[in-house]
């Protein structure tokens, strides 16, 4: 018989600090209890009768339409709030003029309003009797009730999502290296344009991907002014509480399906851009 | 640097973000107070007095307190989690736990009557046993706990990374076990970002709108958060109360939105 | 407390790169040990492995004969001190110093008062006794690196370790705090472990240095051992200024590729080999060869410098004494007090 030896040779793959598996679990609990269950079943539901009711959903015009509907607005509304974004952000970070704080407390507000009482709030303000509404129904301008609607309650939501991302990039920003641009000569235009905006696109686009998502699946601050004609001006989270109404739960899944995918291929591109943009860059934190 | 146009820019710019914001974000927050204020203050408050209208505050308080309870332990087993290990598969985990921001809150609710609803997998077994889940307050409390899921998690990570582990792990070497190191060390040092970040969930908990309607059945009386009694309201033409209670969640709001401000920068402060 | 280290080697998280490669020490109890290398070296990961910080490795760590990880954590005795200190921001200097106390189980726990008595024992130690109810955001450099000792000897621990411990502070302070450290070591009979990746320091103040490159261990010594016999050319350049002069062993004769430096008799294998000198050690004989002499205006440290111009490069080196002009006229170089490696 070989000799017994006791070793102590054991290779370690233990975490500096103790409790990992205690947090990992609890953490796995939690999120797969909330998060991971509910959508497993969101994946699973439209294909139990078979494929036929994904593929008559994919067939769906009204469907369609609403999706049309809801990314269009959604990158309207974003494309309204990247310059307003970018214009907050740089005032209240570079000028810090009279009330910054205030102004920059207020930027959360959309996004601690309840959704519901933005909607009646903008539908009341933007309507055909309200304080904006009476006066470009003048202009012959519609405004509630229509998609312009819509993007108006889009723009509302999304703007803290992208001031919000902006904002760190730009207060962090070393000025030393805005002050040796700017003794090599640059203008002031050139260095907003040529090393703040290069530094600035990964965090833009985070905030525009954030907010381009919510966007779409909008719901509360949405319907109320939007007006809500089928092909027009239905949103296609509304066409899936039309279709829960109706007791139609398989369409009504196989719509939120098509909707959580298109947003999340979405996102995917956006950080796929963000990654492509911020290679060129070297990271101060070296990672 | 004192390029001298900028102070006419710095000025033009300032003016127009601050027209911006008035446009965008405070005219419909007056609008709000004005219209809740229409008939009077007293008329206001009266309309708050209404049996429904205190059954629904009642429900909100109620499933906005077990919400941030819930999501505020797992957000913090989360962050800490995340931040003081290295493990395959953090980046995946981090993922799925911001994925609740970019999900249709309609989708949110729908989800859960996917499993509880009287078509769902569970909703007609459980139903048998006298358990309801969907059009109920716990099928409420599901829908809040997904759509407010990340937002203490996200708040403390980005503290929690900066802080590094050698506090961790020099209160480790001095003999502090898991609870105790998070009790006593990490904990009251992350204090203002967890503090915002309970703040965020109660906000969006107690405005929860989309994925409510879903799953709750719009019970008045029974199964009406505020924001569901709001669209009622203001479905029924009665405008004064719903602008009312929307008085009643938007200073709600403001008052969170400015004790994050005081935190943050209490903690600028702090650090800088 | 002695530690021994057999075989020990620690990987990157989630890759295969070798944090530590194959480490052997041994750590005598009672002796001042300072780990030195460029940074990247390894020195601070191999500090916390001893303090048991360590994660993914395979070896053998024993501290006084026993694995490491076999004991917990409070019996261990072992005190550390972070680079940049680690103290608990939201907590007074009294409950920094006092944490390792109040978190022991309650039947070892020293009732309040004991404790107290502790803390205001160690703050007179620390030479600090005004400030127990400040705030750590509230102290210089210098207090907060007291106060982090002061934490870590609380519990009064057997084993000593300082992560770059005099880094942050400024020259006059780190004398200071490097005298008070050496004298603490002796009074309360500590083994003590630092990282520096200054050698002087480390001179100054441990009795053994060891010496590490890329994960390594290449020399571990005292520092006279360390001068004498340098184990790589790594281990005596990185302890002080050094020429270098490439050239030939051969037929018992080292013959430098310069031909303004003098051969000189060494027995060896013949083939390729340097010679590492200190500036100090080179002599310039006059007259004899072709090499010119300048003299450099600075003398530091009360040396004179010399810049040497020979027809295959300049080099700078130091002499004790002031040359005259004819000692700087058509010099021969000698270093034959240089020390001879083979090149691999």
């Amino acid at each position: 018989m070989k000799p017994l030896t006791v070793t102590v040779l054991r290779p370690t793959r233990r975490h500096t600090l103790p409790g990992f598996s205690l947090s990992l679990g609890l953490t796995l609990l939690w999120t797969g209890l909330i998060v991971v269950l509910p959508l497993t079943a969101l994946l699973f539901r439209p294909w139990h009768n078979g494929a036929g009711t994904m593929i008559h959903a994919l067939y769906d015009a009204r469907m369609h339409a609403a999706l049309r509907v809801s990314f269009t607005c959604a990158l309207l509304a974003v494309l309204i709030d990247l310059p307003i974004g970018l214009l907050l952000a740089w005032t209240l970070v570079r000028y810090r003029p009279p009330g910054h704080r205030v102004v920059d407390a207020m930027i959360d507000l959309p996004f601690a309003i309840p959704t519901a009482v933005t909607g009646i709030a903008l539908a009341t303000l933007y309507g055909p009797n309200g304080w904006i509404g009476s006066i470009s129904s003048q202009w012959g301008l519609k405004l509630a009730f229509s998609p312009a609607g819509i993007v108006i309650a889009l723009t509302f939501i999304g703007l803290p999502f992208i001031v919000r991302s902006i904002e760190p990039v730009l207060r962090s920003f070393p000025k030393d290296v805005e002050e040796a641009a700017f003794l090599l000569g640059a203008s002031g235009w050139q260095r907003f344009r040529l090393i703040l905006l290069p530094t600035l696109a990964p965090a833009l686009l985070s905030g525009v991907g954030l907010a381009f998502a919510r966007g779409v699946g909008e719901y509360g601050s949405v319907i109320f002014i939007a007006g809500n004609q089928p092909f027009h001006s239905e949103v296609a989270p509304l066409l899936i509480v039309m279709r829960l109404q109706e007791f139609n739960y398989d369409g009504a899944t196989s719509i939120a399906l098509i909707l959580l995918v298109i947003a999340l291929l979405c996102l995917v591109a956006v950080s796929r851009l963000r990654r492509s943009v911020s290679s060129g860059l070297v990271r101060e934190d070296g990672a | 640097m004192n390029d001298q146009p900028s102070k006419t820019i710095s000025i033009l710019l300032t003016l127009l973000s601050y027209g911006a914001v008035v446009l965008l974000i405070v005219l419909p927050v007056v609008l709000i107070l004005h219209e809740a204020l229409r008939q009077g203050v007293h008329a206001a408050l009266e309309t708050l007095k209404d049996p429904e209208a205190r059954s629904a505050i009642r429900l909100t308080v109620y499933v906005t307190a077990l919400v941030t309870v819930i999501n505020t332990a797992g957000g913090i087993a989360a962050a800490w989690t995340l931040t003081k290990y290295d493990f395959r598969g953090s980046r995946f985990l981090v993922s799925l736990i911001e994925l609740p921001i970019s999900v249709s809150p309609v989708i949110a609710g729908l989800i859960w009557l996917l499993l509880f609803g009287r078509q769902g997998w569970w909703g007609t077994w459980l139903a048998h046993h006298g358990v309801h889940i969907a059009f109920a307050v716990p099928g409420i409390v599901l829908a809040t706990l997904f759509v407010t899921f990340p937002y203490v998690t996200r708040t403390l990570m980005p503290y929690m990374e900066q802080q590094g582990r050698a506090t961790e792990e020099a209160a480790f070497l001095l003999g502090a076990g898991f609870w105790r190191t998070l009790i006593r060390v990490t904990l009251p040092d992350a204090g203002w970002a967890l503090l915002s970040g309970i703040l965020l969930t109660t906000a969006r908990a107690m405005g929860e709108f989309g994925a409510v309607a879903v799953i709750s059945g719009h019970i008045p009386g029974v199964t009406e958060t505020m924001p569901l009694h709001i669209e009622t309201l203001y479905n029924g033409y009665q405008s004064v109360a719903a602008f009312a209670m929307a008085a009643l969640l938007v200073l709600f709001a403001m008052t969170t939105v400015l004790i994050r401000m005081f935190l943050e920068r209490s903690f600028r402060k702090q650090h800088l | 407390m002695s530690i021994t280290l057999k075989d020990f080697t620690q990987y990157a998280p989630r890759s295969s790169r070798k944090l530590l490669d194959d480490i052997a020490l041994t750590v005598e109890d009672r002796s001042f040990v300072a780990l030195v290398g460029p940074s990247g070296a390894g020195k601070t990961t191999l500090l916390r492995a001893i303090a048991g910080l360590s994660s993914h490795s395979e070896g053998t760590l024993l501290i006084d004969g026993i694995p490491i990880h076999d004991r917990p954590v409070q019996d261990r005795g072992i005190g550390f001190v972070f680079q940049n200190y680690a103290l608990f921001r939201h907590m007074t200097v009294a409950r920094n110093i006092a944490f390792g106390l109040d978190v022991l189980p309650r039947s070892r726990r020293p009732d309040p008062a004991s404790i107290q008595h502790r803390v205001t024992e160690l703050l007179d130690l620390i030479q600090l006794p005004h400030l127990a109810k400040a705030y750590p955001d509230q102290l210089s450099g210098g207090q907060r690196q007291r106060v982090a000792l002061a934490r870590a000897l609380a519990t009064g621990p057997r084993l000593l370790l300082l992560d770059e411990p005099f880094g942050a502070l400024d020259p006059l302070v780190r004398r200071d705090i490097r005298r008070w450290l050496r004298d603490l070591h002796e009074r309360m009979n500590l083994t003590t472990i630092l990282v520096t990746h200054d050698h002087e320091e480390a001179m100054d103040v441990a009795d053994t240095l060891v010496v590490m490159q890329e994960g390594r261990i290449v020399q571990a010594a005292d520092s006279a051992t360390l001068n004498a016999t340098p184990a790589t050319p790594f281990v005596m350049e990185f302890l002080g200024e050094t020429l270098k002069f490439p050239g030939i062993l051969k037929a018992g004769r080292f013959i430098p590729d310069n031909q303004d430096v003098a051969p000189f008799p060494f027995e060896g294998i013949d083939g390729r080999a340097t010679v590492l000198i200190r500036p100090h050690k080179v002599a310039l004989v006059a007259l004899t060869g072709n090499a010119s002499v300048e003299r450099r205006p600075d003398s530091p440290n009360g040396l004179f410098r010399y810049r040497v111009l020979t027809n295959s490069g300049d080099f700078e080196v130091t002499s004790p004494t002031q040359l005259s002009s004819e000692e700087l006229q058509n010099v021969h170089i000698q270093i034959s007090r240089g020390k001879v490696f083979y090149e691999p």
